[in-house]
């Protein structure tokens, strides 16, 4: 499992919670901080690199405040991915205010070629932190259950 | 865990003086060594929940607890409503009503080796496992109401199983109060085609030998053996269960300030017992334990098949089906009366002492089986409640091993391959559609399970009955 991207920017890693996994994504911007923080996710499952963008789904979310809207967008894709059968592996996301417009891109999950370890149960409110580091960069990160 | 923050009432019982917002003490079951392995956020997470609203005589943590959301995993509480009383989607979990059901087989260890290979393949072939699996159904509308409403009675009205299967499960198959009105369309949809499927992470189905007795009336009462087959599987409402944990917990947050509850942390999302949301939330939640109970009923079928294919001669019966993430409603002693209360076991299984009203008639006398899920690599257990179990701790019970290490952490230290082929050379044979999901699982992910059974031996909260060791174990 790739513990991290490349250092640029944007990019994503996971952190250590008990029996479970954080996802955390880092970007320029909050949104890519939450598109990063998608990959996370898919990365707890399989390799993002391993899914094909033939399938475009929308989402929208709604929520009190930022971080509860991380947790949102993530459940959001869990749903998805679930009731679809499908694996993400690209996001895009709008933020306009406490509203969320996403783009998630995927296919049908392939056990051969995705190698799917585990199924992610939903994002938490555990470890749960939407913020700016100091240098600027945005940071979204939480707990997944598996 | 320092032990220093705690008061040692004996080897095997620890305690938390009530302080700051605590309502009650906080008592935690297990030996030195294991509080020192603790998390040292177990003492955080158990000093919140002994200060929610309406909680009875202490907030306990069973000896295989760890880190959880909210509740730590292996903890326990009552609450009474008359009190403010408080049900919390934390203190069920995600996974609400997950369990393990363990079957007799009426096979002995000498009839495994010549069929071994080929009854795993054929339970790895007839039980779906893993990301992505589907059901053998795909439910309507109508369909998944009547499932949320009856569990495993509703599985067997689809043919699923026999009369004999209900009287040993829990609630005898159905838990009463169900409300499928108050479960989401997200949740049902999750559910839809995923009935029968065994999911990922720590779930599995395992064929197990008998490799010890610890207490041979119970193991008779039980009909188990030395040297017996046993089949045991661990799942509980997968999606569904997960999509319910999900949506009460974002909406009790919300609400919890309105009912003048004060959350030290969001994951202890809860409501009053008696408020809408918290009524609706027990109607919802029981509705995914029926879905937990209707799964591993289904399962059982899918496992009769597939011995059916391989052993024909196999009969296989239901010992018992234990959950271990639930919120129920149980006469308790508190204060020297008898009283009604809402009892939470995250991570912890109910042990009813002998001659209560709710074990099966034929095991009453002996106490309730407490079935404890193990490792792949190591073992498991049956216990059986103790006549003090209920004074312990509202009768509960550990329910595994607990883990130690992360993911992570796991996938770093042990590749699956090689630990697939290094369990075959001690004769256990894994199957599994993901490498990395069983590096993940390793056993050496996991705590010692007989230390942690030893310590629940040793506060009463249930007795060794037997220890069963795999053969076979299929994982998601």
């Amino acid at each position: 499992m790739a513990q991290a991207q490349a250092d640029s920017r944007s990019r994503w890693e996971h952190f250590t919670h008990g029996a479970d996994i954080g996802v955390r994504g880092i970007g320029a911007t909050k949104e890519e901080a939450f598109e990063q923080a998608a990959v996370a996710l898919i990365a707890v499952i399989s390799e993002p690199m391993r899914v094909a963008a033939r399938r475009e789904i929308t989402i929208e979310c709604e929520a009190a405040d930022s971080e509860v809207l991380l947790v949102d967008w993530l459940n959001a894709l869990v749903y998805e991915m679930a009731v679809r059968g499908m694996i993400f592996g690209r996001f895009a996301v709008r933020l306009e205010g406490i509203r969320l417009h996403g783009t998630a891109w995927g296919e049908e999950v392939d056990v051969a070629r995705h190698e799917p370890a585990v199924e992610v149960k939903g994002a938490t409110y555990t470890s749960l932190f939407v913020g700016q580091n100091p240098d600027g960069s945005w940071i979204a990160q939480c707990v997944v259950d598996v | 865990m320092e032990t220093t923050l705690l008061k040692r009432v004996s080897d095997s019982e620890w305690q938390i003086e009530p302080h700051e917002k605590m309502r009650v003490p906080a008592i935690l079951f297990a030996s030195e060594a294991l509080i020192r392995d603790m998390d040292a956020k177990v003492y955080e997470q158990i000093v919140n929940v002994a200060s929610l609203p309406g909680i009875q005589k202490a907030a306990y943590a069973m000896p295989d607890a760890h880190w959880g959301y909210g509740f730590p995993i292996g903890g326990v509480a009552a609450f009474d409503p008359d009190e403010g009383g408080v049900v919390s989607a934390g203190g069920v979990g995600f996974d609400i009503s997950c369990g393990v059901r363990t079957l007799l087989t009426g096979l002995r260890s000498e009839d495994l080796p010549p069929i071994k290979q080929s009854l795993a393949d054929a339970l790895y072939r007839h039980i779906p496992a893993g990301v992505g699996s589907r059901g053998l159904l795909d439910l309507t509308d109508h369909q998944l109401d009547e499932m949320l409403a009856d569990g495993a009675v509703w599985a067997l009205r689809l043919g699923y199983g026999t009369a004999s299967d209900l009287e040993r499960t829990e609630e005898r198959g159905r838990m009463a109060g169900a409300q499928p009105e108050a479960v989401s369309d997200f949740a049902k949809n999750r559910q839809r085609r995923e009935m029968g499927t065994l999911g990922s992470g720590n779930h599995y189905l395992e064929v197990q030998q008998v490799v010890a007795i610890f207490d041979e009336p119970s193991a008779k009462a039980f009909g188990i053996r030395h040297g017996d087959i046993v089949v045991s599987i661990h799942c509980g409402s997968r999606g569904l269960g997960h999509q319910i944990g999900t949506e009460f917990l974002r909406d009790m947050v919300a609400q919890a300030a309105g009912y003048g509850i004060e959350l030290p942390d969001r994951e202890l999302a809860c409501a009053p017992i008696r408020s809408p949301i918290g009524e609706k939330y027990l109607g919802a939640m029981r509705a995914a334990i029926n879905c937990a109970l209707a799964n591993r009923q289904i399962i059982t079928h899918l496992v009769r098949r597939a011995f059916a294919e391989v052993i024909p001669r196999a009969e296989l019966t239901v010992l018992y089906d234990v959950s271990h993430n639930t919120c129920k409603v149980e006469q308790h002693q508190v204060d020297g009366h008898s009283k009604e209360v809402f009892i939470h076991r995250k991570g912890a299984t109910r042990a009813f002492g002998p001659n209560h009203p709710a074990i099966p008639e034929a095991l009453r006398a002996t106490g309730q089986p407490v079935l404890i899920g193990g490792t792949m690599g190591t073992a498991s257990y049956i216990l059986v409640g103790t006549p003090e179990s209920e004074r312990r701790a509202f009768s509960s019970s550990c329910h595994g091993a607990g883990r130690q290490m992360s993911r992570h952490q796991a996938t770093r230290q042990w590749r699956g391959r090689q630990l697939i082929d290094e369990l075959a050379s001690r004769g256990i044979l894994i199957r599994s559609p993901s490498s990395r999901g069983v590096a993940e699982e390793a056993p050496g992910a996991y705590k010692d399970v007989n230390v942690v059974v030893e310590a629940s031996e040793k506060a009463g909260l249930s007795r060794r009955v037997a220890r069963l060791e795999p053969f076979i174990c299929v994982k998601g």
